[in-house]
């Protein structure tokens, strides 16, 4: 048995890449405050009232009034943080979310253009090394801003960050050893036949549990368990800072909402003309979305060794049968 | 159960339901169908839809003894004041709030259908308790508890109410409760 290696023949001119580039930089920061307000709305929905709806047409102008309010923010500092690395600690943050975004495949190859970043052949690799990324923001934000609650929430997000993170790649593993390719377009392509949800049911609800616990979203919210807590990591942030890592957290949710729709929904795949691919996939990729505030309405914080006790004692050995099982039918057949 | 607990002589307590033992295989299967009937349940809420009432536009409606702000009243045939001046309302208030001056009518030209009437009449809305002692305690029936309640003010002494402010009908209707509504 041969392994594909990458396909390296296909390459893009350069301003064509940057055009991507900021198309998708444009799309998703129109999005993600959208994304705010529509999590707002759709979390007081389930709890049976309105949520925002006084700014603007539905409330939609929300956001603005909110980025307005942070920008105009003193920006305070702790007297013993560490200056240089408190104030880098969002912008890794934002930085590692937003870079995944480059390999979220829209579409396939059009008129020789991709409608994605950019393919890279080792995909997951690539979305695991920026997740991996974004755990120093967080760390480092945490230490540096010279307080305990905000120390020991960034410890608390480490660790689970660190132990959700192994279980997700294991979730990965079983479609990427049924499609045989760490590219994300390859594995779109793979599931032409079937979507990889109905053979690989237990490593996509693993995948989204881990997701969950990955984004620090509820009910996996420990390191910002407002109740214990304060605020965690964020604890000593204001304005914009803030801001910063509430959008770094809606990127990321958007990222596992897409890699979750791309190696288990079928990507792009959907009826009608490949026009509609990328409508597809953002619909896909909303609907998952829809599952996180689903969850966060539901579900209530789980304790620290609840969390930890799932994540080993449950997940890991769960996604390491699927990837046996999934091993041995991929040999087999 | 009195071999369990054999302090206990009788059956008049109750045995407490508890929970399953949590934790290995058996608490994840449970966990996961739990969390799929929460889940459930927060989806029919979503459903259902808001139940908010948009308050400065949509007012829940007042039942009809509702005891809003006072009015006083008159004589829808002749216009004359119910009101005699009496201070009763004045005597019954546990909040102290009305102030009540009576005056003689003048036959000439009469203000109430009786001998005297209220030359001044004050309740302070700052102080009153709504109890509708007053309105009880009034023989003619010229003070009753209305059904306003939007009632605030950026002044207190702006909370003092005069006759004619009772006596005009309010400027914004509060919604009045139906039957069996």
């Amino acid at each position: 048995m041969s392994l594909p290696l990458a396909e390296v023949g296909f390459a893009e001119a350069t301003w064509i890449l940057i055009v991507k580039s900021l198309l998708i930089f444009a799309v998703i920061f129109a999005i993600v405050p959208l994304l705010t307000v529509v999590e707002r709305k759709v979390l007081g929905r389930f709890q049976a009232r309105y949520g925002p709806n006084r700014v603007g047409p539905l409330g939609m102008m929300q956001p603005l009034a909110d980025a307005i309010k942070l920008v105009g923010k003193e920006p305070y500092k702790p007297d013993n943080a560490t200056g240089f690395l408190w104030a880098v600690a969002p912008m890794i943050v934002v930085f590692s979310a937003v870079t995944t975004l480059a390999i979220l495949p829209f579409g396939d190859v059009r008129d020789g253009v991709g409608l994605y970043g950019i393919d890279t052949s080792i995909g997951v690799l690539f979305f695991f090394a920026f997740g991996g990324l974004s755990f120093y923001g967080l760390v480092l934000g945490g230490w540096a801003s010279g307080s305990k609650y905000s120390f020991l929430g960034a410890m608390r997000s480490a660790a689970q960050l660190i132990s959700y993170e192994i279980s997700m790649g294991l979730a990965l593993l079983g479609v990427v050893m049924m499609s045989g390719s760490l590219s994300l377009t390859e594995i779109v392509h793979a599931q032409e036949p079937i979507w990889h949800i109905v053979p690989q049911i237990v490593g996509f609800l693993c995948f989204m549990v881990a997701g969950f616990a990955e984004t620090s979203r509820a009910p996996f919210d420990l390191p910002e368990a407002d109740a214990e807590l304060v605020a965690g990591y964020q604890t000593e942030y204001g304005g914009m800072r803030w801001g910063t890592f509430m959008m770094a957290e809606y990127i990321e949710m958007f990222v596992v909402s897409g890699i979750a729709a791309t190696f288990f929904l079928g990507g792009w795949m959907g009826p009608g003309p490949p026009v509609l691919d990328p409508i597809w996939m953002i619909l896909k990729i909303l609907g998952l979305m829809f599952v996180f505030f689903w969850v966060r309405a539901t579900l209530p914080r789980v304790r620290y060794d609840q969390l930890m006790s799932l994540g080993w004692k449950v997940l890991l050995p769960l996604t390491t049968l699927n990837v046996l099982v999934t091993a041995i039918l991929v040999v087999a057949t | 159960m009195s071999q369990e607990f054999p302090y206990l002589k009788d059956d008049s307590y109750v045995a407490v339901q508890r929970g399953p033992e949590p934790g290995g295989a058996k608490g994840a299967y449970r966990v996961f169908g739990e969390t799929l009937r929460g889940l459930k349940t927060t989806m029919a809420r979503l459903i259902e839809g808001p139940v908010t009432v948009q308050y400065p536009e949509e007012k829940t409606a007042v039942y009809p003894r509702f005891r809003g702000r006072h009015k006083l009243h008159r004589f829808e045939d002749t216009g004359l004041e119910k009101c005699v001046g009496c201070s009763l309302c004045a005597a019954a208030c546990p909040a102290d709030c009305i102030r009540v001056v009576a005056a003689e009518n003048d036959p000439a030209d009469r203000v109430s259908a009786g001998e005297r009437y209220a030359a001044t009449y004050e309740i302070n809305l700052a102080r009153c308790i709504f109890c509708g002692y007053c309105e009880v305690a009034c023989p003619f029936d010229a003070i009753t508890m209305g059904h306003d309640y939007e009632l605030a003010d950026y002044n207190r002494s702006d909370l003092i109410f005069t006759k004619e402010m009772l006596l005009a009908e309010p400027i914004v209707r509060t919604p009045l409760r139906g039957e069996g509504e």
